[in-house]
């Protein structure tokens, strides 16, 4: 019983975490149309960033600037490179970003080599909050879920609340109208561009000490982040948000629990053949939940196209 | 002019045939690793080390067979072993003749009956397969073949020598076993069992399980099952991204028994456990280097950390594989016919500069030599890793370990 409020807390900070990365990606998207396969990287670079600033600083100038710095360069990358790309249609947008991601990862591996860093979580946030049944809870993890609920909290404020938000929400829907009212709708891509790369920059900076900073840490993230946006919805805050902590909490149950898939299948009414070794399906009676616990995902993603094809909260039909 | 145009490129022509036959002179080394994805690291840092040795003890020593010099060529196979089979085939067509891998007993496994079936069909341009870290018994067992010579010890003298050490400790009750989902991981915790089982009857394996190999992004559930289970100690055989993050998230989450490992140093490793670890994991390898065995290796080191300030020495058998090779075709006299190298490696005994002997088993061409059980600390430490002050310091040592263990290897020699 205990386990499993410790494992509600884990796949709260995992999905958290995932929600930072894929609001900024489904932002972009609704927005431009545009998925950005380089989002992970700019994440990456959040906390390569912070971790370079940290060693001068100190951990809580990294967790200010360095977002801010991705920020800049995330705009600078919609100002000079995917707009001149966008007038030759998606595809192009698509390898431009495909090539971005490669190219931010080559030259991370450039200046900071392929070793992992050592980044770590500061020395005030280095201790136990308060364990569980022997199960200690890192405050760490209470300061990850703390940052996430407010970004959440102030984007949604953000987006429904004040008028660059609505502006935004317009500009999503009717970019043509928005810009014929007089609007600046170019600024407003750029400053969307810009504040989704500082998301994945700010979830670079507090994922970095936990998850490891290596260059390969945008790949060990960059599918299941689009994963996550098909599953919430395209385009839809609230999707991303339900659709990380739905992540969240599947592969965290699924390898907090050695649930055998010959258990399921007895439970279905299936009989374990008694020949086993000649059987066909021999591999998937020896499936245990933690073995499939990564691949979960892909397959609520595929039921979610099949029965549901605009995702959890999706608006779009098209 | 006509005539100056046909001097030049007469001259041009002659210069690239005379630099293509400087270049044939070399003995070329292909290292097929990874230098890419989640485990660059551990391939980079491999490759220099081999790079290192091969100009050290080699080319600045005058090469081989009176002046040939050691070429270590890297590529690139991803940790894939599909994409390895292609870069041993680009590797051989470049005529290439010797083979050096280690991450992944998965790719060896690849990689040797590759090896064994291009020996046989093609006996004009047979290579070598030097395995230098690649750890699954069955590769000197029965998937051994005569190409294949394996330079680190296997799982099971390794987990043997390990387990001698752990049932030492009264308080170990409950020991957790963990690793990567392929046949090295799989080969570890057969072994764990066997081992403890027959040494430890009294101990309780509260778990066994295997992960996703480098997919891993957090390892906290993983974590909080071990806690739950209320183990004393870890063993795991994970290596690379696995190894780190395995360890820091145990920690993290309230372990604080002793974790046994096969791989825990080096590539940034030990930089990151830190403090965190210290005392806390434990290593088994050959060829320590706290204390360091002799003034030679302290040389080297020295040498190895004034070219690569960042690197690390974490896999001295490295420098092994170069002088045991090095031995092998001075005593060939000849580096072309593979077949005379790999009977003088096969029962070769070597002196290791970082300490003890190297015996080269005949039987299925496993290197017999000492096992030490290392500890991560900041005491004692001469050569840190990843300069950060700790590294690892050498606590016992097991002497020529599993000298007369079985084989049911049946080598067929050409």
């Amino acid at each position: 019983m205990e386990l499993i409020l410790v494992n509600i807390i884990d796949g709260l900070v995992t999905g958290l975490l995932l929600f930072m990365l894929s609001a900024g990606l489904t932002l972009i998207f609704s927005m431009m149309g545009v998925l950005n396969f380089a989002h992970a990287s700019f994440y990456m670079l959040g906390a390569y960033f912070a971790y370079q600033i940290s060693v001068a600083l100190g951990f809580w100038m990294g967790l200010l600037l360095a977002p801010l710095i991705v920020g800049v360069l995330g705009a600078g990358v919609e100002r000079y490179g995917l707009r001149r790309v966008h007038q030759y249609g998606h595809v192009p947008e698509l390898i431009f970003t495909f090539g971005l991601a490669l190219l931010i990862e080559e030259l991370v591996q450039f200046l900071w080599g392929k070793n992992q860093m050592p980044y770590d979580v500061p020395e005030v946030l280095n201790f136990t909050a308060f364990a569980i049944a022997g199960n200690s809870i890192p405050a760490y993890k209470i300061f990850m879920i703390f940052i996430s609920i407010s970004i959440f909290i102030g984007l949604l404020y953000v987006l429904t609340k004040t008028r660059v938000g609505m502006i935004i929400q317009a500009a999503l829907s009717y970019p043509r109208t928005v810009e014929s009212l007089g609007h600046n709708v170019p600024l407003i891509f750029m400053g969307v561009f810009g504040v989704g790369t500082a998301l994945a920059g700010v979830a670079g900076v507090i994922a970095g000490p936990v998850l490891g900073t290596f260059p390969g840490m945008a790949f060990v993230l960059g599918s299941i982040v689009f994963v996550t946006i098909v599953i919430g919805g395209l385009g839809s805050l609230w999707g991303a948000l339900v659709a990380s902590l739905l992540i969240g909490w599947i592969t965290t149950f699924a390898k907090s629990y050695n649930i055998l898939m010959s258990d399921i299948l007895n439970g279905i009414g299936i009989s374990t053949p008694e020949n086993m070794s000649e059987n066909i399906f021999r591999d998937l009676w020896s499936i245990t939940s933690p073995q499939i616990a990564d691949i979960l995902p892909y397959i609520l993603m595929v039921l979610i196209l099949i029965f549901r094809p605009a995702g959890l909260f999706g608006k779009r039909e098209s | 002019m006509k005539k100056f145009t046909k001097l030049g490129a007469a001259s041009a022509l002659s210069l690239i045939i005379g630099a293509s036959a400087a270049f044939a002179e070399n003995i070329k080394i292909a290292f097929i690793d990874p230098l890419s994805g989640p485990f660059a690291s551990t391939g980079t840092n491999g490759s220099h080390q081999f790079e290192f040795a091969a100009d050290y003890m080699v080319n600045q020593k005058g090469g081989v067979l009176g002046g040939t010099n050691f070429e270590v060529v890297s590529f690139d196979n991803k940790m894939s072993p599909k994409e390895s089979l292609i870069q041993l085939q680009v590797a051989i067509d470049q005529g290439i003749r010797y083979v050096v891998q280690g991450n992944s007993s998965g790719v060896a496994n690849a990689i040797t009956e590759a090896v064994e079936k291009h020996n046989k069909r093609n006996p004009d341009s047979r290579v070598l397969f030097l395995n230098y870290a690649a750890v699954d018994p069955a590769l000197t067992n029965d998937k051994c073949n005569f190409w294949h010579f394996r330079f680190d010890a296997n799982a099971d003298i390794k987990m043997d020598a390990l387990t001698d050490v752990m049932a030492q400790d009264e308080t170990m009750k409950k020991v957790y076993i963990i690793g990567q989902d392929y046949s090295f991981g799989k080969a570890v915790a057969a072994s764990a069992v066997e081992n403890l089982s027959a040494k430890r009857p009294d101990v309780e394996i509260v778990g066994n399980e295997l992960h996703p190999i480098g997919k891993v992004k957090d390892f906290t559930p993983y974590s909080r099952k071990i806690v739950a289970s209320g183990a004393d100690a870890i063993i795991t055989g994970n290596w690379g991204a696995d190894m780190l993050g395995l360890g820091k998230s145990v920690i993290e989450n309230g372990f604080d028994g002793p974790i046994y490992t096969y791989y825990a140093a080096g590539s940034g490793m030990t930089a990151a456990f830190g403090e965190s670890a210290k005392g806390r994991v434990r290593l088994i390898s050959q060829g320590g280097i706290n204390p360091i065995a002799t003034e030679e290796a302290r040389a080297t080191y020295k040498a190895f950390k004034e070219k690569y300030p960042d690197g690390n020495i974490d896999q001295s058998r490295i420098f092994n594989v170069i002088g045991m090779l090095k031995t092998a075709i001075e005593a060939a006299g000849t580096a072309d016919d593979v077949v005379a190298v790999a009977n003088e490696l096969e029962g070769m005994e070597y002196d290791s500069m970082w300490g003890g002997k190297l015996f080269m088993r005949p039987q299925d061409h496993q290197l017999i030599q000492d096992m030490n059980v290392g500890v991560h600390t900041d005491e004692n430490i001469e050569f840190d890793y990843d300069n950060s002050g700790y590294g690892v310091l050498t606590e016992s040592t097991v002497e020529m370990a599993a000298m007369d263990s079985p084989t049911t290897c049946k080598m067929k020699r050409p």
